[in-house]
């Protein structure tokens, strides 16, 4: 992008575009009547007033470039803020978070001297504009959040939504975003462990692309973004600085499209280089074991402007930056657009003066570009100076944290009763065995249902030789240590028809889909993420659903006894009028004793015993059943038991730990009957099972907090007593063996005939 | 004394510590090998792994077989040193013109990670010799230009001379010519291999362990040699 497309968003008449042209300290205070564009940069009225009150006069070009970034949605949270505090003040108390909200990802102690640092964040608006750069430098930029704490990055997920699969749009965005994500991701020798995929009208103009990534540190090595000790100085290490996305995830992230104005606000997105980003990676971490890192931050929306002020306003010091000695690939730009370049694989560190030989020295083995561009100081201000002339001078804490909060007005929408009125118990059942069996293979072979496979091997899972599970079981799982099989499990999910009926349960019966999912490879829960996808906050029917997310959240981890460690809010996803159904990503972060006995999702060995976990009430408010059978969304969904969660990962947890287990596999979408083909399909091996009640209900009805599970043989009666101990209902449902699911009474389907349903569907529709 | 096998790490290498892993895995002492080195330290067989060195800027591989490192491992080759290419490290072993062929484009266009089946073509080679003729082997294959290609007298001249190391079974999955997995240099020491033996190691984090008697092999060559 050059100078050309800065007038085009509104410059045209100011000096900002003439590039060249320097609008000094001294320039903006005798000038103090001239218009800037602060409009077209997406600062209101107020918030232009704002800045001349804390400056004393009009900001100059770059400061202005600075507020209007750190001021936007996508990195102020000023709409989400006063809401998210919820998430501290319900924090369940904890001994493992060493580092919580509001650093560049949370970190939990997971025991024998490690840590592990893991968030979630959306690159949506970029990657429907340009899906293969977009969903890349989406994967680039949580890698490097992860990086900044001190961690090495071990493993990526992706958690995607899009349109109707059969949409030409999507055809356009799904493969684009998938290869994206495996250049990427397949290039930094990151494994893909899991994820989702779900398709909805809802989502057509506004993908959901949020990534997820993982990293160890040893406690002792954690990284914080400071900028302490006068004299120190600041390193800008990495790609050099061009014309990328300037003003891209921030004013972009922050407007929505269609509508007035489209177009205005397209900037061009970021160009990832994963190459450089490997090097990177190995580059700080050798930083890290040298000891040679005072403070660190990565550059993502927002590039040197959030950097720079983020470090300064966290050491609480000053710092002076040269901005004319930013290596730049783009001689033209101008220092508010340094400021603003989104140009991916740049990180900052903060050097003692003693050190920086030994740091360029590392950064030059690498063959990673470092330069000196400034120095902390103690003058509590953030200076700038191009070519020896100052155009900022701004305390920095009033750009990072004291940013405008709003509180935007919430309410719940009558729609919702009408929503909650149309009940699905109205809905004809199938009348036999024969309606039951072409429904479940109706519901197999749905894109959002169907085998992911299609995606899923276009990424590596198997780099670095510690990926224990990945898709398609319950969770990924991944080794830690070799010598005692310490490890962790990652899950994430969302519904979006569950919280367009009810956002506060539909958000807490995503947490606790994920909780169970970790559960089920047996691994003890212990953290959350979150990645907070909705429409316009300035909408406050969706200000409503926002509220209620987060405060079924914050009472969800609350009433599971995990911490939510960080996360990430993405509103404006919304085309026109029609905003996407509130969509929070839920990841949750569990810990295995021992990695070699994670399960695995599926039916175990022939002869293995079936049983079902948890209690089945007839609930099909928003289940895929309602949906794919007869197009309906309405009703309440399913009813939210998160004592009935915490026993059940109680019981599935303590069952792994002992072999008791040989697979289990959670019921979520499309209920029994989904997870029973999908289980007889992972293990390539069919079951008999006889339903304990009515077939259709406990077959498709979505019932939270239950399991499918596997008993490793000689262990029924042990793993019956577990259950019986701490509340959890077990019905035995059948055995493992065979080459067919066969329900008794109902049909008989052969795994060739599931098989089919579920792995055709994604080739068809995009090979 | 366990045996000392060399693995390289040039910018973009991702498979470097899987390798090492390996090695150690089967019995021998890994020992890095830095692309800016022109020193082997020692060794006494290479393994070039998988990754995207220097970002498969230009070509796979085409800027690696430049490395200061190969200058030491190309003459090394030439006189006997075992060297096994695998993935990456197959291109970087075909740029180098220290076996024939090139590696393209997969059929399909896009990026595979799939567990598969090949056929052990020659258990003659020291990094074979733990195999059996025909034996076939369960491994990782995760590539987007792995598609070997040579021309017919070419293909012909390799199986004529016992230079087919391994074919795919079980069907073609990326479109390589004569289903061609691996081939082995005329003199037999240099292996390049598309698939992944390093990811099959251990059940627990791979689809089996059938891989392992790749590093086994070239440890009791070197020990017999």
């Amino acid at each position: 992008m050059s100078t050309g497309d800065l007038t085009e968003t509104g410059m045209k008449d100011t000096e900002v575009a003439e590039t060249g042209t320097n609008d000094t300290v001294t320039a903006a205070a005798a000038t103090p009547d001239r218009e800037q564009p602060y409009a077209a940069l997406g600062l209101t009225g107020a918030e232009f007033a704002r800045i001349g009150d804390i400056l004393g006069r009009r900001p100059t070009d770059a400061e202005l470039a600075i507020y209007s970034v750190m001021w936007s949605e996508h990195c102020s949270y000023k709409s989400s803020r006063r809401h998210l505090r919820q998430f501290a003040e319900k924090a369940p108390p904890t001994r493992v978070l060493l580092a919580g909200i509001g650093e560049n990802a949370g970190v939990v102690d997971i025991g024998q001297g490690y840590a592990i640092t893991f968030k979630i964040e959306s690159h949506n608006h970029p990657s429907y504009v340009e899906p293969f750069q977009g969903a890349a430098t989406g994967v680039g930029g949580i890698v490097r959040d992860i990086l900044a704490m001190g961690a090495r990055p071990i493993a990526v997920m992706d958690a995607l939504r899009f349109g109707p699969a059969d949409a030409p749009d999507t055809r356009r965005v799904l493969p684009g975003v998938v290869s994206g994500i495996s250049f990427y991701g397949n290039c930094l020798g990151l494994p893909n462990i899991g994820g989702e995929l779900a398709f909805d009208p809802c989502y057509a103009g506004n993908p959901l692309i949020n990534a997820l990534c993982v990293g160890v540190l040893r406690p002792a090595g954690l990284k914080h973004a400071v900028a302490t000790g006068p004299g120190n100085q600041v390193i800008l290490f990495g790609s050099r600085t061009g014309p990328d996305g300037i003003g891209g995830a921030s004013v972009l992230a922050s407007a929505s499209f269609g509508g007035r104005g489209e177009g205005a606000k397209r900037p061009s997105v970021q160009v990832g280089d994963p190459f450089m980003e490997k090097l990177l990676i190995e580059c700080c971490l050798e930083l890290f074991a040298a000891d040679l890192v005072v403070g660190i931050q990565d550059l993502g929306a927002a590039g040197v402007a959030c950097a720079t002020t983020e470090l300064a306003a966290g050491g609480k010091s000053g710092m002076s930056v040269r901005l004319d000695s930013v290596p730049l690939r783009d001689a033209s730009l101008g220092p508010a657009e340094i400021l603003m370049s989104e140009s991916q694989e740049r990180m900052m560190a903060i050097v003692t003066p003693d050190d920086v030989p030994a740091f360029l020295a590392i950064c030059a083995k690498w063959e990673v570009p470092a330069t000196v561009i400034g120095e902390v100081t103690e003058t509590g201000r953030l200076e700038m100076t191009w070519h020896g002339e100052p155009v900022v001078d701004i305390p920095p804490g009033s750009a990072a944290d004291d940013g405008p909060v709003y509180d935007r007005p919430a309410r719940r929408p009558a729609s919702q009763d009408v929503l909650a009125a149309d009940d699905p118990a109205r809905l004809a059942r199938p009348a036999d065995g024969a309606g039951l069996q072409s429904d479940l293979l109706a519901l197999l072979a749905v894109p959002e249902a169907a085998s992911k496979t299609w995606v899923t091997e276009q990424y590596d899972r198997y780099v670095r030789g510690d990926t224990v599970l990945a898709m398609p079981h319950d969770a990924g799982v991944v080794r830690i240590d070799e010598e005692t099989g310490l490890g962790i499990a990652l899950a994430t999910d969302g519904n979006g028809r569950y919280c367009l009926l009810d956002p506060y349960a539909g958000t807490q019966l995503a947490l606790a889909e994920a909780y169970r999912n970790v559960a089920a490879t047996g691994a003890r829960p212990l953290a959350v993420t979150n990645c907070l996808n909705f429409g316009s906050p300035e909408d406050p029917a969706v200000m409503w659903q926002f509220t209620e997310a987060v405060r079924g959240l914050a009472d969800g981890c609350q009433a599971l006894g995990v911490p939510v460690t960080g996360g990430n809010v993405s509103f404006y996803n919304q085309t026109a009028a029609a905003a996407i159904h509130p969509t929070p990503v839920i990841g949750v972060l569990g810990v295995h004793d021992d990695v070699r006995r994670a399960v695995r999702s599926g039916v175990g060995p022939p002869g293995s015993a079936l049983l079902l976990l948890g209690s089945t009430r007839l609930e099909l408010g928003g289940s895929l059943w309602a949906r794919t059978v007869h197009g309906h969304l309405g009703g309440r969904p399913p009813a939210v038991d998160l004592a009935a969660e915490r026993s059940l990962a109680e019981v599935l947890v303590t069952a792994a730990g002992r072999g008791l287990l040989a697979g289990a596999h959670d019921l979520s979408d499309g209920g029994l009957a989904v997870a029973l083909a999908e289980a007889c399909l992972a293990s390539g091996t069919g079951a008999a099972v006889t339903l304990p009640g009515d077939p259709f209900t406990y077959l498709f009805s979505e019932s939270a907090g239950r399991a499918l599970v596997a008993v490793t043989p000689g262990a029924e009666a042990a793993l019956t007593q577990l259950c019986a101990a701490a509340g959890v209902p077990a019905v035995a449902l059948g055995t493992a063996g065979g080459e067919s699911l066969d329900v008794a009474g109902s049909f008989s389907i052969s795994l060739g005939a599931l098989s089919s349903a579920h792995l055709d569907t994604l080739p068809v529709l995009f090979a | 004394m366990s045996t000392r096998v060399g693995v390289v790490t040039f910018p973009g290498s991702l498979d470097d510590r899987d390798a090492c892993r390996a090695v150690q895995l089967a019995g021998g002492q890994p020992v890095p090998l830095w692309h800016a080195d022109a020193d082997l330290r020692g060794v006494e067989a290479v393994i070039l792994p998988g990754g995207f060195s220097y970002g498969d800027y230009l070509r796979c591989g085409a800027i690696a077989r430049f490395a200061p490192v190969m200058t030491e491992i190309i003459p090394a080759a030439r006189a006997g040193l075992p060297v096994l290419g695998i993935c990456n490290g197959f291109q970087i072993l075909c740029e180098a013109h220290l076996l024939p062929g090139a590696l393209t484009r997969n059929a399909g266009r896009r990026f595979i990670t799939r567990d598969i089946q090949i056929r052990v073509e020659n258990a003659q080679t020291p990094w074979t010799r733990d195999y059996a003729d025909g034996q076939e082997l369960t491994v990782v294959l995760k590539s987007g230009e792995g598609a070997y290609v040579a021309d017919e007298a070419t293909l012909a001249g390799l199986a004529a001379r016992g230079q087919i190391l391994a074919r795919y079974a079980g069907g073609n999955p990326n479109g390589s010519a004569g289903d061609v997995a691996g081939v082995v240099s005329e003199a037999g020491n240099v292996v390049g291999l598309m698939p992944h033996p390093e990811h099959a190691v251990d059940p627990l984090t791979g689809p089996s362990a059938d891989g392992l008697g790749f590093f086994a092999s070239v440890l009791s060559a070197v020990v017999t040699a």
